[in-house]
C-alpha cells in the first residue's frame, strides 16, 4: 500500500533531491492520519487497543496546527480551565472532525469537576 | 531521565557540595594506598589508651574505621516506614486487590476505592486501562498461581500479557512481590516486548558545546546506542542542543533515535518541528498531589501522547518508583504498588512504553530493604502491560562500584528492551543528568561484562582510529551546518579540540552567549528537519543528509509508532510487530548471532597467544644484547662437591622465552641468582630441567643434581624457589610465586639463601611478595601463552642436561 505524507506526496518522493531542490515543505514530512488509522489497527489486532485509540487520536490531531495542539495541551493542564472553557474546546475539536479528542476532554473535565483540578471561577 | 527543573534538587542522598567530592577523592585514595602495599590508614583506629590504664581496649575498632571509610558508607539508608512510603513492596497501607464491574461493564470498584471516590489516577486507569473481560478470572487467581505463569517458560508470553491485561494495579503489584531475584529475570527474559534488546545514552555537557555534543553523539552512535538523550544545563539552549545530537546520530551510522529531555511544552515543540525523534520526558505518578505537583493530569499527558503521535512521533512515558515519596505524598503506599499504578496508567493512556526502574529517585528506594529487587520489579511491571521498558539504571544508586554494578548486571542477564534509559555515554562530569549508573567511564567495564557473560548488552568495542573519524566529522558537521545556516561560527581549532577531548573540561572556554543565540536563532526562526537536511546536503554532507531525512521519512510511515520499536543500522524497523520476543525456555528467544558474538568478544584489550608472545621477542633482543646465551653440554649426573647448588632451568628459559612476568630479561634473574650464591661461595651449576613444566619438579631435579642437595628452580615466566632432595616435590624450602612482583634484588637474595641452606645455615626466608592487586586477571591470560610454550618445548622422560652461559 502506497503511504502518502500528510500532503498527499508519497513516501518515496521524498528524497534528498527534492529536498535540495526546495520542493519539499513541512507537510511533506508530516504523517497522514491515514497512515496512524492504519497503525492503530495494526496495534488492535495485536492487542493493544489503548494504543489503538491513541493513534486513532492522532489521526484527529493531524488536522491541528502545531500552536492548537500546545494550545489545548496547556488547558488540560490542572488549574488552567474552568469547565466552561473546557467544555468549549471539547465542542470545537468536535466541530474540527477530532469526536475522540474532544471525549478525552469532556472526560477530563468531569474528573476535574469532582477533583477540584479545575481553574477557580 | 526525567526532566525537573531541579535536576539535581532531587537527589537528596548525596549532597553535591565539594565536602560530598572531597569524601570520594579521600576514600579512593586510601583504598589506593592500601592497594599499594601500603600500611597507613587515613583513620588510625584509638587502640592506644591514656597512660597507666590497663583496662580493656577503648575507642573504635580498626575493623569499623576501615569499613566506615568504604564508599557504601556514604550511601544513605533508611529504616522502613509505612506511613511515608518507605517501604519496597507491601504497604500496610496497600489495597487488597479488587474489582467490581456494573452492568454495563464500567469499573465500579478498583483495588478498595468505589468509582466516586477515584483519584485521578484510578479514575483514567478504570476508564481505559482494564480488560474487563479478564478481570474476574485473573483477579480471582491466587498470586501465587499469577507468578508461576509469569515465570514459567512453558506458559505464553501472550497468555501472561492476555491475564495482566485484566489486572488491577494492586493486583500486579502483589503478584510481582512474590518474585524472587533469579525468578524476575526469568520473567524479564520472557516478557520483555523485543526479541533484540537495546540501549539508551545520556549525550549532554557542561558547555552546551553543540561540537562536543555532535561528537559524543556519533560516539556513542560508534559504540551501539540506538537511542540518545540529550537535555540542558541552560534550558535556553535545547534547540541548539536537540539540532547537534540530531546531526551526530546521523554520523557513522543511520537509525539511532534522539530526543531532548526538557518541559513538556517545550519539548513537544522541538519534536514537532523534527529536532528530535522521540520523546519520552512525560512523567507519570502514581499519587494525585505528585501528578498535579508536577503540573499535569492524565489527560493532558493522554492528549501529549497523541499529539506526539500526530506527528509521527514515538514517545514513552517516564515514571519510576520512589518519587512520591520523595515529594512527601507517598500516602503510606508500597513503591511497588505506587508504580504499578503508573504503568497501569501508562496503558490506559495508550503510550506504547514507560522509562522506570532506577530513575530520579533510584536512590530512595535503593535505601530500603529490597530496594533493588523492586527497581528491577518495576521493569517488569511495564513488561507485563505489554509496554516497550526502558530499564532505569540511568541515575547512579550508589558511591560503591559494587552496589551499582549489583544494580545493573541482573538486567543485563536477564535483557530489556532498552537496558539503560540513559547510560551516560559521555564523562560523569559532563552528564547534565547527573551521573548514571554506568558512564563514559566505564565503557570498557561493560564491554567486558557483555564479554564475559555472552549477553548482548547492544554496545560494540570500536577502534580508536573509527572514533577518531566519526567524532570529527560530526563536528564538522555541526560547524558546517551552523555556519550554514548563520547560527554560529566555529574554529577549526575547536574542531580538533572537541575530537581529542575527553570532555567539555579539555576545551577551551565557549562564550554561553553563542550557544544561547545560536539557539534562539533556531527557535525564531522556525528551524526544522528539513533546513537541517538541506544544510547537510549543500555543505557536502551528503550522506547525513540522507540519513537525517531517512528519519523524517519514517515519521512519515509510522511504523516506529509501534511498541518497543527502533530502527538497526539499515533502517529496519524492530518492534513487537516485526521483532517480537518468542522467549520459551533455553534455546529460543534471542541468541547472539557468531558475528555479534565476535564483534562483543574483539574488544581492544584482548590478546591473542602470538600478541603476547610478541612481547617476549623483544625480550629476546634485550636478553642478546647482554650478550646471554645457554649451551647444552651432555646429560647431568649427580654432582659429588658439598658446597654445588644446581640451577634447574625450565624447558622454555632462554630458547622461546626471554622475559619474566616482571619484565626482567631471564638473563638477568639468572645472573642475580648466580651472583647471590657466589656471595655464600657455593658453586652453581645450570642444569635445563626438560621433562617437566612443573617448578617443583624443576627444583627437586636441580636439588637431587646437586652435590649439596638443594636446588634452585626458574620458569621463564620468573617464578622461583629453593628446594632439597629429600622433600616431596610440592613442598620447597622457598619460594617466589607471585612472578610479576619479583626483582633483582629478590633473586640475588634466593640465590644466596640457596647457599646459605647448602652450607647448613637457617637463612631467614625470603618473604614471598604479597599484592591485594587483581594479579591475577591481571597477568593470566599472558602466563597461559608461556606456559603453553613451555608445554612445547617440555621433552617428557628426556633426562636433565647440564648447560653453559655463553657471555
Amino acid at each position: 500500500m502506497k503511504r502518502l505524507a500528510l500532503s498527499g506526496r508519497p513516501l518515496s518522493e521524498i528524497t534528498l533531491e527534492a529536498a535540495a531542490r526546495g520542493d519539499l515543505s513541512a507537510a511533506d514530512l508530516r504523517i497522514h492520519p491515514g497512515t496512524l488509522r492504519r497503525q492503530a489497527e495494526v496495534a488492535e489486532e495485536h492487542g493493544n487497543p489503548q494504543l489503538a485509540d491513541n493513534l486513532r487520536r492522532a489521526a484527529e490531531l493531524t488536522a491541528l496546527g502545531d500552536e492548537e495542539l500546545l494550545a489545548v495541551y496547556e488547558a488540560l493542564r490542572p488549574g488552567r480551565s474552568t469547565r466552561a472553557e473546557l467544555q468549549a474546546i471539547a465542542a470545537r475539536l468536535e466541530e474540527s472532525s477530532a469526536p475522540s479528542c474532544a471525549a478525552l476532554v469532556r472526560e477530563a473535565a468531569a474528573v476535574y469537576e469532582r477533583r477540584g483540578l479545575h481553574k477557580p471561577g | 531521565m526525567r526532566w525537573s527543573a531541579k535536576p539535581f534538587g532531587v537527589r537528596p542522598v548525596i549532597p553535591a557540595g565539594d565536602d560530598a567530592i572531597f569524601m570520594t577523592g579521600s576514600v579512593v585514595s586510601v583504598a589506593h594506598t592500601r592497594g599499594t602495599g601500603g600500611d597507613e590508614v587515613a583513620d588510625k583506629p584509638a587502640t592506644t589508651q591514656a597512660d597507666g590504664d590497663a583496662g580493656p581496649a577503648r575507642g573504635r575498632l580498626g575493623r569499623f574505621v576501615g569499613l566506615d571509610a568504604r564508599p557504601v558508607n556514604l550511601d544513605g539508608f533508611s529504616a522502613e516506614d509505612h506511613d511515608a512510603g518507605l517501604v519496597a513492596f507491601e504497604s500496610v497501607h496497600d489495597p487488597k486487590p479488587s474489582i467490581e464491574m456494573d452492568d454495563e461493564g464500567r469499573v465500579v470498584l478498583l483495588d478498595g476505592v468505589p468509582a466516586g471516590d477515584f483519584d485521578i489516577v484510578d479514575a483514567y486507569v478504570a476508564a481505559h486501562g482494564i480488560d474487563t473481560s479478564v478481570a474476574l478470572e485473573v483477579n480471582s487467581l491466587p498470586d501465587l498461581e499469577l507468578a508461576r505463569l509469569i515465570v514459567d517458560p512453558a506458559t505464553p508470553r501472550e497468555e501472561v500479557v492476555r491475564l495482566a491485561g485484566g489486572a488491577t494495579p494492586a493486583k500486579l503489584a502483589h503478584v510481582v512481590a512474590r518474585l524472587r531475584p533469579v525468578e524476575l529475570q526469568m520473567a524479564i527474559a520472557k516478557m520483555r516486548v523485543r526479541r533484540t534488546p537495546s540501549i539508551q545514552a545520556h549525550v549532554t555537557n557542561l558547555l552546551d558545546d553543540p561540537l562536543l555534543l555532535a561528537a559524543d553523539a556519533a560516539t556513542a552512535v560508534a559504540f551501539g546506542f540506538r537511542e540518545l538523550e540529550t537535555t540542558v544545563p541552560v534550558l535556553g539552549d535545547a534547540p541548539s542542543n536537540a539540532l547537534a545530537v540530531l546531526i551526530g546520530s546521523q554520523v557513522g551510522a543511520a537509525g539511532a533515535l534522539t530526543q531532548c529531555s526538557i518541559e513538556e511544552a517545550l519539548e513537544l515543540e522541538l519534536g514537532l518541528r523534527g529536532l528530535t525523534t522521540y520523546a519520552e520526558t512525560v512523567s507519570l505518578y502514581g499519587a494525585e498531589q505528585v501528578f498535579v505537583d508536577g503540573d499535569d493530569t492524565p489527560w493532558s499527558k493522554a492528549f501529549l501522547c497523541s499529539a506526539y503521535a500526530s506527528r509521527g512521533l514515538k514517545m514513552r512515558v517516564t515514571s519510576g518508583g520512589g518519587a512520591e515519596a520523595l515529594m512527601g505524598a507517598a500516602e503510606g503506599k508500597s513503591m511497588c504498588h505506587l508504580e504499578s499504578r503508573c504503568v497501569a496508567l501508562a496503558r490506559a493512556m495508550g503510550a506504547q512504553g514507560v522509562q522506570n526502574g532506577g530513575i530520579d529517585a533510584a536512590s530512595v528506594v535503593g535505601a530500603v530493604p529490597d530496594g533493588m529487587r523492586e527497581l528491577l520489579a518495576e521493569n517488569l511491571l511495564v513488561m507485563l502491560r505489554d509496554l516497550e521498558s526502558c530499564s532505569g539504571t540511568d541515575a547512579l544508586v550508589s558511591e560503591s562500584d559494587v552496589r551499582r554494578t549489583a544494580h545493573t548486571v541482573p538486567l543485563l542477564l536477564a535483557g530489556s528492551d532498552f537496558l539503560f534509559s540513559g547510560f551516560g555515554s559521555v564523562v560523569r562530569y559532563d552528564n547534565m543528568f547527573g551521573p548514571s549508573n554506568f558512564n563514559g567511564e566505564d565503557l570498557d567495564d561493560y564491554l567486558v561484562l557483555q564479554r564475559d557473560w555472552g549477553v548482548d548488552g547492544g554496545l560494540r568495542p570500536v577502534e580508536e582510529a573509527r572514533l577518531r573519524e566519526v567524532r570529527e566529522r560530526a563536528a564538522r558537521a555541526v560547524q558546517a551546518v551552523y555556519r550554514e545556516l548563520g547560527l554560529a561560527d566555529f574554529a577549526d581549532k575547536r574542531v580538533a579540540e572537541v575530537v581529542l577531548a575527553e570532555g567539555s573540561r579539555d576545551l577551551s572556554p565557549l562564550d554561553p552567549i553563542v550557544v544561547l543565540k545560536a539557539a534562539d536563532a533556531i527557535k525564531g526562526r522556525g528551524l526544522g528537519i528539513l533546513d537541517v537536511v538541506r544544510a547537510l546536503e549543500r555543505t557536502g554532507f551528503r550522506e547525513e543528509a540522507e540519513r537525517v531525512l531517512a528519519m523524517a521519512r519514517a515519521r512519515v510511515a509510522g511504523d516506529y509508532l509501534q511498541t518497543a520499536a527502533i530502527f538497526d543500522e539499515q533502517m529496519n524497523v524492530l518492534s513487537k510487530i516485526t521483532d517480537p520476543n518468542d522467549y520459551q525456555g533455553p534455546g529460543t528467544g534471542y541468541e547472539v548471532t557468531a558475528a555479534r558474538r565476535a564483534e562483543m568478544a574483539g574488544i581492544r584489550q584482548q590478546r591473542s597467544r602470538q600478541d603476547l608472545l610478541e612481547r617476549q621477542s623483544a625480550g629476546a633482543a634485550a636478553s642478546t644484547a647482554g650478550h646471554f646465551r645457554l649451551i647444552e653440554r651432555g646429560e647431568a649426573a649427580p654432582g659429588v662437591d658439598p658446597r654445588e647448588v644446581c640451577v634447574g632451568l625450565s624447558p622454555a628459559l632462554g630458547t622461546k622465552l626471554w622475559q619474566t612476568m616482571s619484565g626482567l630479561p631471564v638473563g638477568e634473574a639468572l645472573r642475580q641468582i648466580l651472583a647471590g650464591l657466589e656471595e655464600e661461595g657455593c658453586v652453581a651449576r645450570l642444569v635445563r630441567v626438560r621433562a617437566t613444566i612443573d617448578i617443583g619438579m624443576i627444583g627437586l631435579t636441580a636439588a637431587r643434581l646437586a652435590g649439596s642437595g638443594v636446588g634452585i628452580g626458574l620458569q621463564a615466566k620468573g617464578t622461583a624457589l629453593i628446594h632439597r632432595r629429600d622433600l616431596p616435590p610440592l613442598a620447597c624450602l622457598e619460594l617466589y610465586s607471585i612472578a610479576p612482583l619479583v626483582t633483582k634484588e629478590m633473586y640475588r637474595a634466593l640465590g644466596a639463601n640457596a647457599g646459605r641452606h647448602a652450607k647448613g645455615l637457617r637463612p631467614v626466608p625470603v618473604r614471598n611478595p604479597s599484592t591485594e592487586q587483581a594479579i591475577e586477571a591481571r597477568y593470566h591470560a599472558e602466563v597461559v601463552a608461556m606456559v603453553a610454550v613451555e608445554r612445547d618445548e617440555c621433552l617428557p622422560g628426556a633426562p636433565p642436561v647440564n648447560l653453559k652461559v655463553v657471555t
